[in-house]
């Protein structure tokens, strides 16, 4: 059968089962869209690029399956190397196609021309400019393939005009031939029974739990090990929901907004498993001072995390879910054969630091409306498997701190590149991938105005996206950056709490726009938000800009130090 | 045989594709590390090529751009090989002044190094030097004084040494993502 080479993408795309893709057409990609139109591959028009790449990773979070985006050349290749660079600090499986000006003709700087394979080398997993319309079946598998193994990861494909519009040759591939690609994914039967052994004689050990547990599918495994070693269980900010909140293993998040009790147990550990996790700067503080006593096991698919920051006294090369489910049995094994030591001990510690150092915030009545008063509301009216989108800034600490996560898959954020903007197309291509589910996402007055034009896409597509803005009028994180670390000298950070009019922006775009400036008015607010479902919401909650998010480790020094909120100890009396 | 402790030497089989010694070479200069020397050619099997890569690094940072090339997807496998363990080879050209009076010791020295006198002009010759870096290098010095015209060197290439019982080349490449 001879096909064209665009007809040949698209047939590929479904080859691999794909069921919408998000994009924006242009010159170079245009033979592409043709055969689009007769496909059973639903297309969601965005209004900007970056849009399409946020949501391809936001469906991604939420699904599990790569998330695929397709743009045209020059601009709106480089509109989408941000989520690119997103996506492959998350670790987030995703697709994308870009056009490019006809083979014959590149490096003559012909119109739209740019280096997209050039560009995006450094921040895929891996590229391919497309020089021949045969090799389409066999790129296509190959970058799917590439992008949902190993540790998963962004790839692109960039086609030539010309190779669109030329005939070949229609075949499936029956496999990949990558010889320089086979991730290894069982744990190695020795390191496995050392860290059995390792775990059997810790008396302080914390499971420490990265975003990889999602993505490995994970989370049932790590449940299960968890409660058969007694360990308490810290969760990344890229790995909330993958134990739940509620459990009583669970302390939360660590790291530099992370809180009392989950840094403070990762600090005076005597054995750090770590799963999925990468020694994240945010995470771990200053280096030298980080978890000193602590032995570490490290799990992960990519050799590359092996000791790259900490070096681990037993690294394991393998996919989680696997390693786990062999940890769980060289551990039975080990235990069956050693008294291992008794816990008890160390939860006590434990439940002493939970008590004495808890999260907190004050709401007075008739003061100004709290940030974290406003995302404990939205969570206690929310479903319990409702999505949560967040942006990047104070916000999404609050978020992360205040929601309660009882599921995985339920928190899809922007955590190694801290993308502003992110939250609105993400929720988007979360609502996409599980239109059975609630979906709000909590953003930053100054995230909002990066993106929010993909609330016109959701509107027109019928996404209804739920969108809580945290609106202190601030880039308040840096603001606080600047209140605690430059003598509150406030440079070009004041945003205006009315400029722009977001309930007005909200209605423009076809949302329903509401907005709160009293606590009071938060429930009823909540509540009428989540009745609409024929279309998107944006809520602007006018929040107190004084607000700032505690604990904090500060930068470049050591966990050792968490600064509380103030208020909090002084009321504590301490 | 002086050796510099920093030079490693890599012996990285990649797939013989377009753009794959960008993606190696990015790696290296993305974290600030200085090629010493880079050979590219073919292999035995049509589909791969070898590149040999000198470069200058400590232990530690070296473990991890090893790891990172390992995650390039074009790359099969990556040995390092221990200065003691390898046989190096480097080629170079070089051009001279020699004019009728020198053409002598320009001889002379030429057959002392085992090389040999490729190209001939009126007040110029081109000398061909095989061998280990440091038998280059001395060679230059000491034709120097006669005036180099022009000097290139192919960068080295390297193999384990056939040691009796097996061959050395440390794989450093274990597991891969
Ligand atoms: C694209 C981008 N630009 C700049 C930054 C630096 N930055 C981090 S948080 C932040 C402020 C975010 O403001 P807002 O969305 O209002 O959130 P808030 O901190 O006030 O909750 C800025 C500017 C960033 N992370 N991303
Ligand atoms: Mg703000």
């Amino acid at each position: 059968m001879k096909l064209t080479g665009a007809q040949a993408l698209i047939r590929s795309l479904e080859m691999e089962q794909v069921e919408v893709m998000f994009g924006l057409p242009g010159g170079a990609i245009l033979p592409v869209y043709d055969p689009l139109i007769d496909s059973s591959i639903r297309h969601i028009l965005v209004r900007h690029e970056q849009g399409a790449g946020h949501m391809a990773s936001g469906y991604a979070h939420a699904t599990g399956r790569p998330g695929v985006a397709m743009v045209t050349s020059g601009p709106a290749a480089t509109n989408i190397v941000t989520p690119l660079a997103d996506a492959y600090m998350d670790s987030v499986p995703m697709v994308v196609v870009t056009g490019q000006v006809p083979f014959s003709v590149i490096g003559t700087d012909a119109f739209q021309e740019c280096d997209t394979v050039g560009i995006t080398m450094p921040i895929t997993k891996h590229n391919w400019l497309i020089t021949n319309p045969q090799d389409i079946p066999t790129i296509v598998r190959e970058a799917f393939h590439v992008a949902t193994t190993g540790r998963p990861g962004p790839v692109l494909i960039d086609i030539p005009k010309d190779v669109a519009n030329m005939t070949m040759d229609w075949y499936w591939p029956e496999s990949v031939d990558l010889p320089g690609y086979k991730p290894t994914t069982k744990g190695h039967p020795k390191q496995i029974k050392d860290a059995a052994r390792l775990i059997c004689q810790a008396q302080r050990p914390v499971i420490y739990a990265g975003g990889g547990i999602l993505k490995a599918r994970a989370a049932e495994a790590l449940r299960a090990f968890a409660e058969l070693i007694g360990a308490p269980v810290v969760t990344t900010l890229m790995a909330r929901g993958s134990f739940p909140d509620s459990h009583e293993l669970c302390l939360g998040m660590p790291g530099m907004h992370g809180n009392y009790t989950a840094i403070t147990a990762m600090q005076k550990s005597d054995l750090l498993i770590a799963l999925g996790s990468r020694f994240d700067d945010r995470v771990t503080g200053k280096l030298d001072g980080f978890a000193p006593d602590a032995k570490v096991i490290h799990v992960d698919i990519d050799p590359a995390e092996q000791g790259k920051v900490r070096r681990p006294d037993v690294p394991i090369v393998g996919d989680c879910k696997i390693v786990i489910e062999e940890l769980i049995k060289a551990t039975k094994s080990e235990i069956s054969k050693t008294s291992k030591p008794d816990l008890s001990p160390w939860i006590a510690q434990i439940r002493q630091w939970q008590k004495d150092f808890p999260l907190y915030y004050n709401q007075e009545e008739g003061g100004l409306l709290k940030p974290q008063f406003v995302i404990e509301k939205l969570r206690e009216a929310a479903p319990d498997d409702t999505i949560l989108a967040s942006g990047v800034g104070q916000h999404q600490m609050w978020a992360s701190q205040h929601w309660k996560f009882e599921h995985p898959y339920t928190w899809v954020n922007s955590g190694g590149l801290g993308t502003m903007g992110y939250s609105v197309p993400a929720a988007i291509g979360a609502k996409v991938g599980r239109p059975d589910r609630m979906v709000w996402a909590v953003d930053g007055d100054g995230c909002f105005q990066m993106t929010a034009q993909e609330l016109v896409t959701a509107t027109a597509e019928k996404i209804p996206v739920k969108i809580a803005i945290l609106n202190n009028a601030y880039l308040g994180m840096v603001r606080q950056w600047q209140e605690l670390f430059y003598e509150e000298r406030y440079s070009e950070v004041y945003l205006s709490p009315d400029l722009p009019d977001y309930v007005k922006w909200a209605e423009a775009m076809g949302c329903v726009g509401m907005r709160v400036e009293d606590a009071g008015d938060v429930e009823t607010t909540i509540e009428k938000a989540n009745e609409i479902n024929d279309r998107p919401v944006v809520i602007d909650f006018r929040t107190d800009y004084r607000e700032k998010v505690y604990p904090m480790v500060a930068a470049g020094t050591s966990n050792d130090s968490v600064i509380l909120d103030p208020a909090m100890t002084e009321r504590a009396g301490r | 045989m002086s050796v510099n402790p920093r030079h490693h030497i890599l012996s990285v089989l990649v797939e013989n594709k377009p753009g794959v010694l960008t993606r190696v070479a990015a790696l290296f200069s993305r974290r600030g590390f200085n090629i010493v020397s880079l050979a590219v050619g073919p292999t035995e099997e049509d589909r791969f090529s070898r590149m040999t890569i000198v470069v200058d690094a400590d232990e530690s940072p070296l473990e991890q751009i090893v790891k990172q090339l390992n995650k390039l997807i074009p790359v099969i496998k990556i040995g390092e090989i221990a200065h003691d363990e390898g046989v190096e080879r480097e080629l170079m050209l070089i051009t001279l002044k020699a004019t009728s009076d020198v053409r002598g010791q320009v001889t002379e020295l030429t057959a002392i190094f085992d090389a040999k006198i490729v190209d001939v002009g009126h007040e110029a010759m081109t000398i061909m030097v095989a061998g280990e870096a440091d038998k280059l290098d001395s060679f230059t010095e000491l034709v120097r004084p006669f005036g180099i015209v022009e000097q290139q060197r192919t960068g080295r290439i390297a193999m384990p040494k056939l040691a009796r019982q097996q061959v050395k080349l440390r794989a450093v490449k274990t597991a891969r993502t």
